[in-house]
């Protein structure tokens, strides 16, 4: 199976994003795929590298980038959610004209098509959020 | 952009201007329309709320999106089921909603409401039937 | 022709299960995490509610979300099936849709 993951609230203040990370790698422990993880509405601040969370507590950002990397996701955060937001790429920091970049490890911003694409693209869509 | 056609539905539930969620709901309805899927938009619960005439949000400084519902004609996005007793719990009607509309190349371009009042039951129905629903 | 739904919010917080309830077809399942957990509870003042308008479709729990809750097994009403993540996963594999009531 194929699952598309939609995300669409930030770390921390709602649970979307572990609920969502926990069926992640439930689903890739059995040996399915997930085709992209897509984060929307507040969910783009869950891909931001500035986070520095108490140490005690998890690391939503980090567990994210470190799970992608180990298993080639690609995690997605929604251009236009992010420039509202104030989450930017080196791209989006030049294009802008903005004197900083945040968006952390193992993310890439691109646009609302992708969410589409993976709607398209997989067997099942699985939305976190509010 | 596709060879696969899947249904797909975008669920509002929620009210306008209290939170973004119907907004970029709509922004995504908007570019999915380039995708050529079969696309529905459900509106229940206080979703109903999203499609009423007369928002006017000057002094709350608040974006006015409300015109964007008229212009789901013009990306072929013409089917907006509104829940019946949804509207019925808020004392609305169908007088409460805007006009939306699309043209029907297939009829002469004839203009046709794209505001399709179903009974609760027919929106379980059309949940149902879809490959992929969006909520938001 | 299955539905997965899921509802992450407490029947005392907002009206997302007896929407959910209400619309899911027969033979659907409903999965309740995160703050949805309470709507899994017996003895409370939804139970019956709960119980009377899920009785055609499979009512799940996530059960890691009542143990973070203290929840405890007892207090799950009888017609819930608590289930894991990877229960989560298999459900949603095995249903033809799922459907996220947020």
């Amino acid at each position: 199976m194929k699952f598309g993951i939609v995300v669409n609230e930030g770390p921390y203040t709602h649970q979307a994003s572990d609920s969502a990370y926990n069926f992640v790698k439930a689903a890739l422990a059995k040996g399915h795929e997930v085709a992209r993880v897509f984060f929307y509405h507040d969910g783009v601040n869950v891909g931001t590298r500035l986070s520095v969370p108490p140490q005690d507590d998890r690391q939503i950002q980090e567990q994210w980038s470190a799970l992608a990397a180990e298993h080639g996701l690609d995690l997605v955060i929604c251009i236009a959610a992010a420039q509202r937001r104030g989450l930017l790429d080196e791209n989006e920091m030049q294009r802008q004209g903005k004197d900083a970049h945040n968006i952390a490890e193992g993310f890439r911003i691109s646009g609302l098509g992708q969410l589409i694409e993976m709607g398209i693209q997989a067997d099942r869509t699985i939305t976190f959020g509010d | 952009m596709s060879e696969v056609i899947k249904k797909f539905l975008y669920v509002n539930r929620k009210a306008p201007y209290g939170t973004i969620y119907a907004q970029e709901a709509l922004e995504v309805v908007l570019i999915g329309a380039a995708f050529d899927q079969d696309v529905s938009l459900a509106f229940l619960d206080d979703g109903v709320f999203q499609l009423t005439r007369g928002q006017d949000t000057k002094e709350t400084g608040l974006k006015n999106f409300s015109p964007t519902f008229r212009a789901l004609g013009d990306y072929e996005v013409t089917r907006l089921y509104v829940e019946q007793e949804s509207l019925d719990e808020r004392g609305l009607t169908l007088d409460d909603l805007q006009d939306i509309q699309y043209e029907d190349e297939d009829d002469d371009y004839a203009e046709k409401p794209s505001i399709i009042v179903v009974s609760r039951a027919r929106m379980g129905e059309v949940m149902a039937d879809q490959d992929v629903i969006l909520s938001f | 022709m299955a539905t997965l739904h899921t509802v992450n919010k407490s029947p005392f917080q907002n009206q997302t299960l007896i929407s959910c309830l209400g619309h899911a077809k027969a033979g659907d399942s409903v999965l309740l995490i995160e703050d949805g957990v309470y709507g899994a509870m017996s003895g409370n003042a939804m139970s019956e509610v709960v119980a009377g308008m899920g009785a055609n479709v499979k009512l799940f729990v996530l059960g890691a979300d009542m143990k973070a809750r203290g929840i405890d097994a007892a207090r799950m009403a009888g017609g819930f099936t608590s289930v894991d993540y990877e229960g989560f996963v298999d459900m949603a594999a095995s249903c033809d849709r799922v459907q996220n009531w947020l």
